[in-house]
């Protein structure tokens, strides 16, 4: 039984960047493409040296067989990526689709929040969503309007499409829960929030809904290394007890989750994360330095 | 040929060299600070000496304690008659891994415990034996590949760990075409990402796993089923006569007392993990980060807490300390790990329970404040239980501490199957280890909860028997009954238990 895949890893169809540090690959793998559901994520390994890194399903394809990843340049793998992943190469690993799948209820009206490289993963859900027949306010946060992607996207699946920049040169000038309160101000009647974003938006997001006590679904995605339930390394304090992000999770109801922890939780190994950083950026530099001679000739 | 009177000469206590042949070890000192493997085995010679040790008699208890039942009498005879390959042939009869459980059986609670030779001196080192013959066979390249007759039945085994390999080997052995799935990018399950080098060196492992490849089993890695595929899609859709789960417990527990979600504190999976299959403690040249403690304290005494405890010592901490709530006597390690990491210089802290993981301004941890522990009554696992002793409260400093205290059923397979779980969430069976989904077959720690390497293999070959005799096909461990005189079980001269035997191909 072939998988769509063969000794040399999964190799990568589609290449897109959507700015100097975020970038969106398609990557073949049709029985993956096949099993995804919005909310689920995979575990990826560049190389055989590299780290197992989760990354969120942004949109999957069955037909063409592909599953849509959009990675920000963080860190030492995913800057590594950035540099070495181009359309024709390939992934060593792609493993899943890992975690529950999101619960696309009976919501009537939905509003579906991203902000930055949260906007990706909010895209099947707001899809999901409008399949389902319910109403949907897409509300998306960039820091300015050269970093806006996805907007044509998502405003084929929005009934309504509130774009939020930092600095106001694209849509309302603010934060997503600015434009949260827009719509919420708009629609006193939305019945469900699924916001996916960086921690301090998500913890932001759920206390815009809190005192409307609208249900708000985040996605967290904590340090981990297996994604099977197995190291507990993305363990995530709720007020009902703790939960391993991989296997209970990655979704949670934001009203009930400890963002303060997960932020911390989240630094755990910046030290070492720092140091291959900067060895990555020392590595980069030599290899310019040596490649200059042969740019001469 | 087995009764005593037959042998050539009956030996007696007094004949077997007394003292148990030393396996050569590396220096305490020197291999706290490194990978390499701890226990360097046996030589010809000492293992020529120590097979002398075995009386051959004729109780051979040995047998009945080992799970897979190794005819070891047997084996260590062809040692001493020099007959290598016969002893590898011997083992590999029953177990496929003698490099592997040589190395990670509990044989003092196995073989070595109710061996005859123990009840007046220190038993053979049967475990020693059969590591040395495994060895040897991996250095000769040897591997026993029957020819096999294709049984036209494909068989899928989900989780590449012990219980999995062994299913799939017997399997393999019965004629079925089998693909073994594992979510990791490399197989092998806990012997790959749990167990470190310095007891169980991977390339020991691969090259086991290599002889499984030569049996035609097939290794599917980064395949996380349940989720990418159904164990009901698998017997529906993918063609699988038939189905082992042996997802293992991997599901790491921790006690819920205040502290837990400091960083510095992890599980020992998490911890081994990064260190083993990552190779953090080859940071930076692989980039999976692993901060290392300096005063590390482990929580727990069975294996996986020695062997936490050790690899936070090779990996450069100043102070590494173990913690559990009874004594040493009850500490479920193997006592060889136990007599090593003491070696080492790991410090025990017996009867001493956590109450607290005190934290810093950062939210790290500084430290861990314990209580001591007195021992009770005896309670259900038939241990002393352990009881908190009221004011005796103190506190250690530390930065990292590691939970080694038991996991729970890996959740994946439940999640996604509508297999019968019991209350815990292990996966229930029946006879012959099958599911409420016929054709799909579990054991291992995911039925059984944590156990051995042995266990799990043990139950893998018995899994193998059930799904063989679901499949209808002749089970060779078996003695074959004529049941001539009783015409209800047979059909056109045919055993009815064994009608995969006599499948009919019709031509499409």
């Amino acid at each position: 039984m072939q998988h769509g895949r063969n000794e040399a890893g999964l190799e990568i169809v589609a290449r897109q960047d959507f700015s100097d540090v975020t970038f969106l690959l398609e990557v073949s793998h049709p029985m993956l493409a096949r099993a995804a559901r919005p909310g689920q994520f995979v575990i990826v390994m560049s190389h055989a040296e590299g780290e197992r890194i989760p990354l969120t399903i942004a949109d999957y394809d069955r037909e063409r067989g592909t599953v849509t990843l959009v990675i920000q340049a963080v860190g030492k793998t995913t800057r590594e990526m950035q540099r070495d992943c181009k359309v024709g190469g390939r992934l060593l690993a792609m493993v899943g689709p890992m975690g529950v799948p999101s619960h696309i209820g009976k919501a009537r009206k939905v509003m579906c929040v991203g902000g930055g490289l949260g906007v990706a993963p909010v895209y099947p859900q707001a899809r999901g969503y409008k399949e389902s027949g319910a109403y949907v306010i897409g509300v998306l946060g960039f820091r300015n309007r050269d970093l806006v992607f996805w907007d044509e996207k998502f405003a084929a699946c929005c009934d309504e499409l509130i774009i939020c920049t930092d600095d106001g040169s694209a849509g309302i000038k603010g934060l997503v829960t600015d434009g949260m309160r827009l719509a919420m101000a708009k629609h006193p009647d939305i019945d469900e929030c699924v916001a996916i974003g960086p921690p301090v938006m998500m913890k932001g997001c759920a206390e815009a809904t809190r005192a409307r006590n609208i249900h708000t679904v985040v996605s967290l995605n904590p340090v981990m290394v297996d994604g099977t339930g197995m190291c507990g390394g993305c363990r995530v304090k709720l007020t009902g007890g703790i939960k391993f992000a991989c296997v209970d999770g990655p979704d949670f109801d934001g009203h009930q989750v400890d963002f303060d922890d997960l932020m911390f939780r989240l630094r755990r190994y910046r030290e070492t994360e720092g140091e291959a950083s900067q060895r990555f950026d020392d590595d980069c530099r030599m290899r310019s330095l040596s490649a200059k001679p042969v740019i001469v000739e | 040929m087995s009764t005593p009177a037959a042998r050539p000469r009956k030996k007696t206590i007094r004949m077997i060299p007394q003292a148990r042949t030393p396996a050569h070890e590396q220096d305490p000192q020197e291999r706290a600070r490194n990978f390499a493997e701890v226990n360097c085995g046996y030589l010809v010679e000492d293992a020529q000496l120590e097979a002398e040790r075995c009386l051959m008699c004729p109780e051979q208890p040995c047998v009945a304690g080992c799970p897979v039942n190794v005819p070891i009498p047997d084996f260590i005879q062809r040692i001493t008659a020099r007959d290598y390959r016969g002893a590898y042939d011997v083992i590999t009869s029953t177990n496929l891994l003698p490099a592997v459980c040589g190395r990670v059986c509990p044989q003092e609670s196995q073989c070595e415990g109710v061996c005859t030779v123990g009840e007046s001196l220190e038993p053979v080192a049967i475990g020693r034996l059969e590591r040395w013959v495994g060895d040897l066979a991996i250095r000769e390249g040897w591997s026993n590949v029957p020819y096999i007759e294709p049984s036209g039945f494909r068989v899928g085994i989900v989780g590449s760990g012990p219980a999995g390999m062994a299913c799939a080997a017997d399997m393999a052995k019965a004629g079925c075409e089998v693909t073994v799935y594992e979510a990791f990018h490399e197989a092998g399950g806990v012997l790959k990402y749990g167990i470190p080098d310095f007891r169980l060196p991977n390339a020991v492992v691969d090259a086991e796993i290599a002889k499984l490849e030569a049996l035609g089993i097939r290794f599917e890695c980064n395949t996380l089923v349940g989720r990418l595929f159904t164990i009901e899609q698998m017997v529906d859709e993918m063609g699988f006569h038939a189905v082992f789960i042996g997802t293992g417990a991997g599901y790491p527990s921790f006690m819920g007392i205040p502290g837990e979600s400091l960083n510095g504190v992890l599980s020992a999976n998490e911890l081994l993990t990064r260190c083993n299959l990552m190779h953090a403690r080859d940071f930076p040249k692989y980039d999976t980060p692993l901060q290392p403690g300096r005063r590390v304290v482990v929580i727990g005494a069975g294996n996986t807490a020695m062997d936490a405890l050790r690899v936070c010592l090779r990996l450069g901490a100043d102070n590494v300390r173990c913690l559990y709530r009874r004594s040493k006597a009850e500490a479920p390690a193997r006592a060889e790990e136990i007599h090593h990491a003491e070696e080492e210089g790991i410090e025990f802290h017996w009867l001493a329970s956590p109450v607290e993981i005190l934290g810093d301004a950062n939210r790290s941890v500084r430290g861990v404040r314990c209580v001591r522990m007195t021992l009770g009554e005896t309670d259900a696992s038939g241990r002393r239980r352990p009881v908190p002793e009221p004011g005796s409260e103190f506190e250690i400093e530390a930065d990292m501490v590691v939970y080694a205290i038991g996991t729970n059923a890996n959740p994946i397979i439940g999640q996604t199957s509508r297999l019968k779980l019991d209350q815990r969430g292990y996966i229930a069976t029946g006879d012959g280890l099958g599911t409420s989904i016929p054709g799909v077959f579990a054991g291992g720690d995911i039925v059984t909860g944590a156990a051995t390497v042995i266990e799990a293999m043990g139950a893998g070959r018995r899994a193998a028997r059930g799904m063989k005799s679901f499949l209808g096909l002749r089970d060779t461990d078996h003695v074959y009954h004529d049941a001539a005189d009783d015409a209800d079980s047979r059909l056109f001269g045919i055993d009815r238990a064994e009608h995969g035997h006599a499948r009919l191909r019709v031509s499409r």
